[in-house]
């Protein structure tokens, strides 16, 4: 059954339908947490309560507002709501990056005895986005992470984050920028 | 995709996909599972050896909600969910709190078990919860739980409400038997399963049998005047020379008799 039914079939059935919310939104709402949090543990755990608030919310709301609601926004929007309430209760170990940013190419991992085994590029590449990502500054990183793993429209993105269109669409040009910078800077001085 | 976007997709190809693989992520296997259990939505269980050979017993947010005799894990999860209409997993680790629990509660010490009997009537759930009442060692008519629960036309409701209860051998539903005092059918495995267990728990099938063919239903007290059900623990206290065997309710009361309090006959 298509995502779109849902809503709908959410409206007359929370019960009845819940699982299936879960499994289709599940695989993006922890890879939104992952790069989030930075941390397997946390990111399994802010997507956890952040589906067990929804099933909440869920029950407590009239059909016809179920029926119009976008359940994928909103699911972003509780899973934020869940990160930023832990991160206030306890300041979460998020990766520290200024080994990373500080442009002079002393990171760590540049030491080869260092690593426990030999790492594909593509997956270097990965690991080296995800630290920049990590990096950015909250405004283009949730930006950033709404529009590329999220996969939400700059409208979307606003609603999730209360701002106006506008901001978001810069604060995704500029994360996208700092990134491509950052990239390139990383190049440069890795040689 | 907007024009910033397909410019950048053009000038930097690598990162645009980098940032969309940042999403290739899947969820842990056990998310779904532990959602579904906080919400109350889907349970998980465990396997226990018990008196009648393994069983499956599965429990979420609300309680133990079912239990079950099935060969293997697979059956039982399509048992279950054709049932529940919900899905069922092995826990990871079952909390020890609850195994604990149902290990003493099994071997007969006063343990508190939550049960999940949301799926139920209110009837059925009446049934059930009256079903607990009886000790271990005891057993009671069908019609005495129609009666208590207010029902007393009820017996055969009661009959299948005890026939469909969800978690057979947790809610005794084999302490309780034909009116006639025959042990009757039990839907964990039998008759047989039942007579086994009950013998487990202390009762004297034979005995019971015995007394059912000989049309006896209770037992008064000479020295006290009250009369009670045979298992009944009062019953059991009675010395033989002062037990006096009756067919019906009427013939105990008219014999000046009243009925146990305990045990409650009528």
């Amino acid at each position: 059954m298509h995502v779109d039914d849902l809503a709908a079939q959410l409206a007359t059935d929370v019960d009845g339908h819940f699982e299936r919310l879960v499994l289709a939104y599940q695989d993006r709402l922890y890879a939104f947490a992952l790069r989030l949090s930075a941390n397997p543990q946390d990111a399994e755990e802010i997507a956890q309560d952040a589906f067990v608030h929804a099933y909440h919310a869920l029950k407590r709301y009239e059909a016809e507002r179920i029926r119009t609601m976008a359940l994928k926004p909103w699911l972003y929007q509780i899973a934020l709501n869940v990160f930023r309430n832990r991160a206030r209760a306890r300041r979460p170990a998020l990766v520290s990056l200024d080994s990373l940013g500080d442009g002079t190419g002393m990171e760590p991992e540049d030491d080869e005895g260092d690593r426990p085994e030999p790492i594909t590029e593509r997956a270097e590449r990965e690991r080296e986005l995800v630290a920049q990502v990590a990096a950015l500054p909250e405004r283009y990183r949730l930006a950033l992470l709404l529009r590329y793993i999220g996969g939400l429209d700059y409208a979307e993105i606003a609603a999730v984050l209360g701002q106006p269109v506008g901001t978001v669409k810069s604060n995704v040009h500029r994360g996208v920028q700092r990134l491509r910078l950052a990239m390139v800077e990383q190049r440069i001085v890795a040689g | 995709m907007d024009e910033f976007e397909h410019v950048l997709t053009m000038e930097a190809p690598e990162l645009m996909q980098g940032l969309r693989c940042l999403g290739d992520v899947k969820a842990p296997a056990g998310l779904l599972p532990a959602v579904l259990m906080r919400v109350g939505l889907g349970d998980a269980y465990w396997r226990l050896e018990t008196v009648i050979g393994p069983v499956f017993i599965a429990y979420n947010a609300h309680g133990i909600s079912a239990l079950m005799r099935a060969g293997d894990p697979v059956r039982f999860e399509q048992a279950f969910r054709q049932r529940f209409n919900r899905p069922v997993y092995p826990a990871l680790q079952p909390p020890t709190d609850l195994v604990r629990a149902v290990r003493q509660y099994l071997s007969g010490k006063r343990t508190r078990l939550h049960f999940d009997l949301r799926g139920l009537s209110a009837f059925e759930r009446a049934v059930l919860l009256k079903a607990l009442e009886i000790p271990r060692g005891q057993v009671r008519p069908y019609a005495w739980i129609a009666r208590e629960i207010g029902h007393p036309k009820a017996g055969r409701a009661v009959g299948t409400a005890l026939r469909h209860n969800p978690i057979p051998l947790l809610i005794p539903c084999h302490r309780v038997v034909r009116s006639d005092g025959h042990i009757g059918n039990y839907s964990l495995g039998g008759s047989l399963v039942k007579r086994a267990l009950l013998q487990a728990e202390g009762v004297d099938p034979e005995a019971l049998e015995a007394l059912a063919r000989a049309g006896i239903r209770y037992y008064g007290s000479e020295t006290t005047h009250i009369f009670c059900f045979p298992t009944c623990a009062h019953a059991r206290r009675i010395n033989d020379r002062h037990r006096v065997p009756f067919r019906t309710e009427e013939e105990a009361i008219q014999a000046g008799y009243r009925p146990c309090t305990l045990c409650r006959p009528l």
